[in-house]
């Protein structure tokens, strides 16, 4: 148990079933992972995959309604998110965990300023008086790289071009000083060379705060570099997670394999023909029996349409843990012979 | 250009497509205008893939638009199939331009939600006045080329279709008219990254197989790479560097393109690996990633229009456009701060 409590977060077995018109939809299903301080950790997976919906779950956003379930434990400094009554699940909320989201337009309210943003949060849970929470507010855009704050904490959001307001979105998770940060698509909406900033500037961060952070995105680039572990997902469950290096370099789970190989690389003489992964993703509505990716999978054979993989150990003994959910991994001397 | 010129135009060979001068702008009241496209020369060979690149505003997706003359653009003109298309008149116009076929970004919603793949697939010919018995063939034949099993897909809607299916739909659409140019504008982008691999290599087939020329506009430096045989940068409206895509990230030259190349992951150190062969043209490009974001395109900045973020502008920039030079073969750069080897 003393090995959980130093975990910043930890979560068990976690499921959200949301209830819809035309069925039950299992968006995330079964997934377990724990974070560290200062520790960062990839999920990609396509759209689709859950990887959103276990970003929200995690937080608390996606909570138990009448049109959503969720068990498993998520749990947050040592306290379990599903557990706590709206009111304390909120107080989390801040101090311990923050969220930044895909478009920075629609995190801030339009019809504030810049500056009101920040002070809000800070007045509201940590009590500070106006002045103070004005300086605090600052010293965060500064923080964030944000020139001239003082002129920029009286703007409005449609002042501010979309970098310059993730920039803001971000000094806001920020303003309580969490323990642990959720990036949900930080950069999609924005420009490439504006992407690689945000970035840049989120590793930094974490890095200055020995801050945990999740990157949730679907862009295999952005994670490559920028964090410790990855987790792939696809249609709600874990295939394949370790150091991230090991699963760039040498993935284990056959999804993860043709993702990345289904990327154009810039080194790659023009007109490659690309290796595709054939069919689209489950429609999750009616998953697959057995491995979900079992229908797209050139290696599959019956009992992968049977029998459904667990998450096991594939370590070749130079990792410390590299789990994959496949009957069949692709192990070194198997990638040869492909 | 970040420069004008047209030192890129090859004057040899008779191109299917070929603009001149091409200028779009925007009017957006109070006097102000948009300058989207400031000046853009193409000229498209038979059989050839030119890839734009930029990001948003950059004036790609303008320039895409302003080609099919949808709008038309504000100045310059379009050559087709050696014809004026700019100023035709619009009966004549759209039969011309029923060669010239375009792919847009979002496959969902360029798709009537109300109509079936076998309708959707079947209306430019139908508008032409193509009807009959061998329409239904014609129609299996297309969507058995791009991918589609025609009988699962005959009689569904859009929304019954994933993101790449009704991509491939619209590829059909587009396929269907025997098209000599197609004009693609961010045709992956919306599409999950393992659908991606497939409509790459789907759209890289079908112009071989339908002899097609094409205009790949993308955002994305390896997709537009992997598909095109020559690549244009485009900034604010104006070409910066035009090369052939294999020398891409080896041999590009201009701080813009540098700087796009460096902001893809591994792209700093690929960036700085000098080509064992030839070298770099150039050695004394810094790759800084510039810091500042992209200036408003109502009020252009002077001279080079990129000069406000790049990391060699001197007052000589602010003061007068760099043109289009030739620096290697096939590659021009409009850059004041860029060697002629």
């Amino acid at each position: 148990m003393n090995e959980r409590d130093d975990l910043v977060l930890d979560v068990r077995d976690v499921r959200t079933t949301f209830l819809t018109p035309r069925g039950p939809v299992r968006a995330v299903d079964g997934v377990s992972m724990s974070l560290r301080a200062g520790e960062t950790l990839g999920i990609v997976g396509e759209s689709g995959s859950g990887k959103s919906v276990l970003g929200r779950t995690v937080m608390g956003l996606v909570s138990n309604s009448p049109t959503t379930t969720i068990t498993g434990e998520c749990r947050i400094a040592g306290l379990d998110v599903h557990a706590l009554k709206p009111k304390d699940r909120r107080k989390l909320w801040g101090p311990e965990v923050a969220m930044v989201f895909q478009d920075p337009m629609t995190s801030l309210n339009p019809v504030k300023r810049v500056g009101t943003h920040l002070t809000e949060a800070l007045r509201l849970h940590l009590g500070v008086s106006r002045k103070e929470a004005d300086e605090r507010a600052v010293d965060l855009l500064r923080q964030v790289f944000i020139p001239e704050p003082v002129r920029r904490m009286k703007q409005y959001p449609h002042e501010l071009s979309g970098g310059m307001r993730q920039r803001v979105v971000i000094a806001m998770a920020l303003a309580c000083d969490p323990k642990l940060l959720i990036a949900d698509e930080p950069t999609t909406a924005l420009d490439v060379t504006v992407q690689k900033q945000i970035l840049d500037l989120l590793a930094t961060l974490a890095a200055d705060r020995n801050m945990a952070t999740i990157l949730i995105s679907h862009d295999l680039g952005a994670v490559e570099g920028r964090t410790d572990r990855v987790a792939v997902m696809y249609a709600g469950r874990t295939v394949e997670t370790s150091q991230t290096s090991r699963v760039f370099n040498a993935p284990v789970h056959p999804y993860a394999e043709a993702l990345l190989a289904s990327i154009p690389r810039i080194d790659d003489a023009p007109h490659t023909v690309l290796r595709a992964i054939d069919g689209s993703p489950p429609n999750m509505l009616n998953p697959p029996e057995g491995c979900r990716f079992a229908p797209r999978c050139r290696f599959a054979v019956d009992r992968c349409h049977q029998e459904s993989p667990e998450l096991r150990e594939l370590a070749d003994g130079t990792a410390d843990t590299h789990l994959g959910a496949c009957h069949f991994p692709l192990l070194p001397a198997r990638q040869e012979v492909s | 250009m970040a420069g004008s010129g047209t030192a890129h135009m090859r004057a040899e060979a008779g191109p299917v497509l070929a603009v001149d001068d091409m200028v779009v702008e925007f009017p957006v009241g109070r006097h102000q205008v948009v300058h989207a496209v400031s000046g853009l020369n193409i000229d498209l060979l038979p059989g050839e893939t030119l890839g734009i690149l930029g990001e948003s505003g950059c004036g790609k997706s303008s320039a895409g638009r302003a080609i099919m003359q949808e709008p038309a653009p504000t100045a310059g003109s379009v050559l087709f199939a050696g014809e004026q298309l700019t100023g035709l008149k619009s009966r004549d116009l759209r039969r011309k331009r029923s060669k010239m076929q375009m792919i847009m970004q979002d496959p969902v919603s360029s798709l009537n939600p109300r109509r079936k793949v076998r309708d959707l697939v079947a209306e430019g010919l139908r508008i032409w006045g193509f009807d009959g018995d061998d329409m239904d063939a014609a129609i299996r034949e297309t969507l058995t080329a791009v991918g589609l099993d025609p009988d699962s897909v005959w009689d569904r809607r859009p929304h019954e279709l994933s993101g790449g299916q009704c991509q491939r739909v619209c590829i059909a659409r587009a396929l269907m008219m025997n098209p000599d140019v197609l004009i693609c504008d961010e045709p992956v982008s919306a599409l999950d990254v393992s659908v991606q691999a497939q409509i790459l290599n789907l759209l890289e087939r079908t112009k071989e197989t339908y002899d097609l020329s094409m205009i790949f506009i993308a955002h994305d430096v390896s997709v537009v790479k992997n598909i095109s045989d020559r690549v244009m940068v485009l900034y604010l409206g104006k070409t910066c560097e035009v090369l052939p895509s294999s020398d891409m990230h080896t041999r590009s030259v201009h701080p813009y393109t540098r700087t796009l190349i460096a902001s893809i992951p591994g792209g700093e150190e690929l960036a700085s690996v000098d080509d064992p062969v030839t070298g770099p043209v150039v050695v004394d490009t810094p790759l800084v990633a510039t810091a500042t974001e992209l200036p408003s395109p109502l009020n252009p900045p002077s001279g080079c229009r990129f000069r406000t973020r790049c990391p060699l502008a001197t007052e000589l920039c602010a003061a007068e456009e760099p043109q289009l030079r030739e620096v290697g073969a096939g590659h021009f750069v409009a850059c004041h701060h860029v060697a002629v080897s």
